[in-house]
């Protein structure tokens, strides 16, 4: 028989303690739970039907988990061999037709209902119309950053996504073209919707339909080279004025201030343009397009924080925040540093 | 009579000459040995070294994730190390652990004297341990002209185009298919050697219906190995002509296809699965019936669901893809190939419960291991049915749930039932019982660790962590759970360590086990422990199932009820 002596030794468990205690003493991790990307707290409409085929399959498993676990527990402990064994074999048993056919049918047919409500989710979510009211957007996979196109409004930014809400019966969903220009990386929000890949040579599609208006994070989903884990996404769910507002705001020309020129110069005449667009000058997609960097809350694919010190330094050394990525060193000046951020720091 | 009243009888077998026993000589024995047991222990001690390997691996990618933003290791040399983990566990440890336990009691329990091609087994093993030196060789060697990277840093199943030129630069790649592509033509040489052995080699009576359950199932498994290696040793020559050859068939950036490479690379990967895991089916079949004291139950359904999983299993390959972006239908059709394989592994599992209920259990630790398989392997059969849940899978793939949920299947199944095996065989093998107390030590410590960290990835995986991030963002939310994660790795550690001090101290020290300690019933169990190299002073034969049992209980044997 099991002897509960072995169960959990004392000194495992005050070392568990010694290792949770700075944890909870420190108050654990200061965290927003509004900005935890759950996937059991969905806020759009694919990613409501799919939590809830989520959850009947859940209850389902789960129903079958506490009837064989259940059955396991009570075969060890009702048929454990006793203190009083007589050392007798217990009858032997090889088999019986009904039983096994009883329990082939019952998960069979608990498959065949399983499948078909799968089924239909996988049909209402891939095989939806889109609405003349959609929003379209393509979104482009690059080694380790998001490009994001509006086509139809000619807008071109990075790493964060403005979508309008659908409220009061008037739907305003946003369909998104999924591409990649090196390897496979997967668009992944997962209070909006489950992931779909990016794939060379392959054009993928997927829709969100965010309720309220709100930040929601995601990441890049399948492994895609050295900063994979710092290709993260942010979705901006906009009221349909502030959508509205935010488009007028990046339809606008880049800021072209006389004060901040020798920034520029700085711009153009080192490698930076070569990879980088301000205000639409050609069409290189090697790195994000910066025109309205300053409306952006966050640089090198949400690793860092936009303010002009962090860009300072991203500039400075970008290897430093994200070793591996594909931007190089610039070894510019100082000076040539301080008024390139300048410049940078005035595109709003 | 029949034959296999002088089976018992057979112990203490004197050695034919008394050899020279100087540590060369021994080495040089080692060596150049086609004897079954003797590979057989080579290809299970070459699987535990890599065990460790692969063990202190993970523990390092763990340590890295124990709180949100650590420095301790760089992105590069953290995705090295979950490929070199990934592969090695499924290559350099899974591999050569079910050939290993194929090695020694396919022979021993159908009352064969060796396999049916004792040199091309020798060259399995050399040819699987050339493959796992290939790939580690990658460490010191893989950084080629270029210098650029050394370990492989593209994932497990290095999906295209990451293993390009353009994205790939210099040997380590190189290294990984070669490895794989070696390893890969012995496991086809042993598979076939073993299914020749299965099919030409039983003893007098052994019908096909009257081998042990172990043995149909390895069977069956040696027939998987044979067509699922295949498509990945063809994918594996089409990606090293891609490097080398200026070929296509991946390369993206010249119009190849990544999609491709992703169906080469599930079409072994998922029967890999069954591959791995049918073994760990035979090992609980063969243990949970010894110490519940009953026949198993449902012979032939068993036999019967493990072909139906090894046919399905074939056709399920796709739900690894589900957010690839195929149609619906594909989508569709792969959700229902997926959810039919729950139809005969619950089967599995209702007979295993059927063997024990009305029995008496015995929990020594082979059967502690065993019970944990079956809780486990529950779980990890419910998980897969969320996941074969397509919609489901768009949030779950790639995430820490489905990490969570194939440990569950490769570490909760099989690395507990290899636990088990080894606890079960090991006298056997050496002559020497396993201890007892340091048996039970070793079960609950694991159990502990195994809980605390895989359980707790389920949750990680529903807050939205990804997998193979070498770091995290303080504000997701996934810290505590990543730290009890880790936490839970120390404990495994511990359990592990107490299994090595216990297989040393009980190979010198331990109880003699003489020829059936555990009064079980197949024929390994008639000959001596250690067996002499001829396995049978003489062939057995048998007229059911369970000679043994038929031989202990001669009024009331099993071939008056088969």
């Amino acid at each position: 028989m099991i002897k509960f002596r072995f169960m959990i030794p004392p000194w495992m468990f005050w070392m568990a303690v010694l290792l949770v205690a700075p944890q909870a003493l420190c108050g654990g991790e200061r965290v927003d739970p509004t900005l935890v990307p759950s996937i059991l707290a969905p806020e759009s409409a694919p990613a409501h039907s799919i939590s809830h085929v989520a959850g009947f399959v859940l209850e389902t498993t789960g129903g079958i988990f506490v009837v064989v676990a259940g059955l396991l527990v009570y075969v060890v402990v009702r048929f454990r061999r006793r203190a009083n064994d007589d050392g007798v074999e217990p009858p032997q048993v090889y088999g019986s037709g009904p039983v096994e056919a009883a329990w082939t049918t019952v998960p069979f047919l608990i498959v065949v209902v399983l499948t078909l409500t799968t089924a239909r989710v996988i049909q209402q979510v891939q095989d939806a119309r889109e609405p003349a009211s959609a929003v379209d957007l393509q979104v482009i996979g690059h080694q380790w950053w998001w490009e994001v196109r509006y086509p139809k409004l000619g807008i071109v930014t990075a790493n964060e996504l403005h979508v309008p809400v659908s409220q009061g019966g008037e739907r305003r969903p946003s369909f998104l073209d999924l591409r990649s220009a090196d390897v496979v990386h997967s668009f992944w929000v997962p209070r909006l919707m489950g992931k779909i890949d990016l794939v060379p040579n392959k054009i993928n599609s997927m829709w969100i339909e965010p309720e309220r208006p709100g930040l929601f994070l995601g990441q890049c989903g399948t492994y895609c080279g050295t900063q994979h884990a710092k290709m993260l996404l942010r979705v901006y769910a906009d009221l349909p004025q502030d959508f509205d507002r935010w488009v007028q705001q990046q339809k606008e020309p880049a800021e072209n201030a006389p004060s901040v020129a020798a920034g520029r110069l700085v711009f153009e005449r080192t490698a930076c343009i070569n990879c980088h667009v301000i205000g639409g000058a050609g069409d290189r997609r090697f790195g994000p397009d910066l025109t309205h960097l300053m409306s952006r809350n966050t640089l090198a694919s949400g690793a860092l924080s936009n303010s002009p010190a962090l860009l300072r330094a991203w500039i400075k050394s970008p290897e430093q925040f994200k070793p591996g990525v594909l931007m190089p060193t610039m070894n510019l000046s100082d000076s040539d540093l301080d008024q390139l951020v300048a410049y940078l720091t005035s595109l709003k | 009579m029949n034959g296999t009243s002088n089976m018992g009888r057979i112990s203490g077998v004197v050695p034919l000459a008394a050899e020279d026993k100087t540590v060369l000589h021994t080495l040089h024995a080692w060596l150049v040995t086609v004897d079954h047991k003797k590979l057989g222990l080579m290809y299970i001690i070459y699987g535990l070294g890599f065990l460790v390997v692969g063990g202190l691996e993970a523990t390092l990618i763990r340590f890295q994730l124990i709180a949100p933003n650590l420095k301790f290791i760089g992105p590069q040399a953290f995705n090295q190390l979950f490929t070199m983990h990934g592969t090695t566990m499924v290559f350099l440890v899974g591999m050569p652990l079910i050939f290993g336990f194929a090695n020694y009691l396919v022979p021993l329990m159908i009352g064969a004297r060796d396999l049916a091609f004792p040199r091309l087994n020798a060259f399995g093993f050399w040819l699987s341990a050339l493959g796992g030196l290939l790939l580690y060789f990658s460490y010191i060697g893989g950084e080629g002209l270029s210098g650029a990277g050394s370990a492989p840093d593209v994932g497990w199943f290095a999906y295209a185009p990451l293993t390009a030129k353009a994205f790939s630069k210099g040997h380590s790649t190189d290294y990984w298919t070669l490895g794989i592509l070696v390893g890969g033509f012995g496991s086809i040489a042993t598979a076939a050697n073993i299914i020749t052995t299965i099919c030409c080699m039983r003893c007098r009576g052994m019908g096909l219906a009257r081998m042990p359950l172990l043995v149909w199932l390895y069977l069956i498994v040696c027939g998987m190995v044979l067509i699922a290696v295949s498509p990945l040793t063809a994918a594996q020559i089409m990606l090293l002509l891609d490097r080398f050859a200026g070929s296509h068939f991946f390369d993206t950036q010249a119009g190849g296809s990544a999609v491709l490479w992703m169906h080469f690379f599930w079409i072994f990967g998922h029967p890999e699965v069954y591959i791995l895991v049918i073994p760990a089916f035979a090992f609980a079949s063969e243990i949970i019936p010894v110490f519940s004291r009953k026949a198993i139950f449902g012979y032939p359904v068993m036999v019967g669901a493990t072909c139906a999983i090894a046919f399905v299993s074939l056709g399920v390959w796709a739900h690894h893809m589900f957010t690839v972006g195929m149609t619906s239908t594909g989508n569709t059709f792969f959700v229902v190939s997926t959810m039919m394989v729950g139809v005969p592994t619950g089967i599995k599992i209702f007979n295993w419960l059927g063997t024990m209920w009305g029995g008496k259990l015995r929990f020594a630790t082979p059967m502690l291991f065993s019970i944990a398989f079956l809780f486990q392997f529950l779980i990890a059969g419910l998980t897969g049915i969320m996941l074969a849940c397509a919609p489901w899978d768009w949030q779950l793939n790639d995430s820490y749930f489905l990490i969570a949920h194939f440990h569950y299947v490769l570490v909760g199944a099989i690395v507990f039932m290899i636990f088990a095996a080894i606890y079960y065989w090991f006298p056997k093998a050496t002559g020497r019982l396993l201890s007892e107390r340091l048996g039970k030590w070793h079960f609950w410590l694991f159990l502990i660790g195994f809980h605390m960290t895989f359980d707790t990835m389920h949750f990680a995986g529903i807050l939205g962590m990804p997998r193979r991030i070498y770091t995290y963002e303080a504000d997701r939310g996934w810290g505590t759970l990543n730290l009890i994660c880790t936490i839970g790795v120390v404990f495994q550690i511990a359990g592990v360590l107490i299994m090595s001090v216990n297989v040393l101290r009980s190979l010198r020290k331990g109880k003699l086990a003489g020829s059936d300690p555990w009064d079980a019933w197949t024929l390994e169990w008639s000959t001596s422990s250690p067996p002499p190299e001829y396995n049978f002073v003489e062939i057995p034969a048998v007229k059911s199932r369970r000679p043994l049992w038929d031989l202990k209980h001669p009024t009331d044997p099993d071939w008056k009820y088969e």
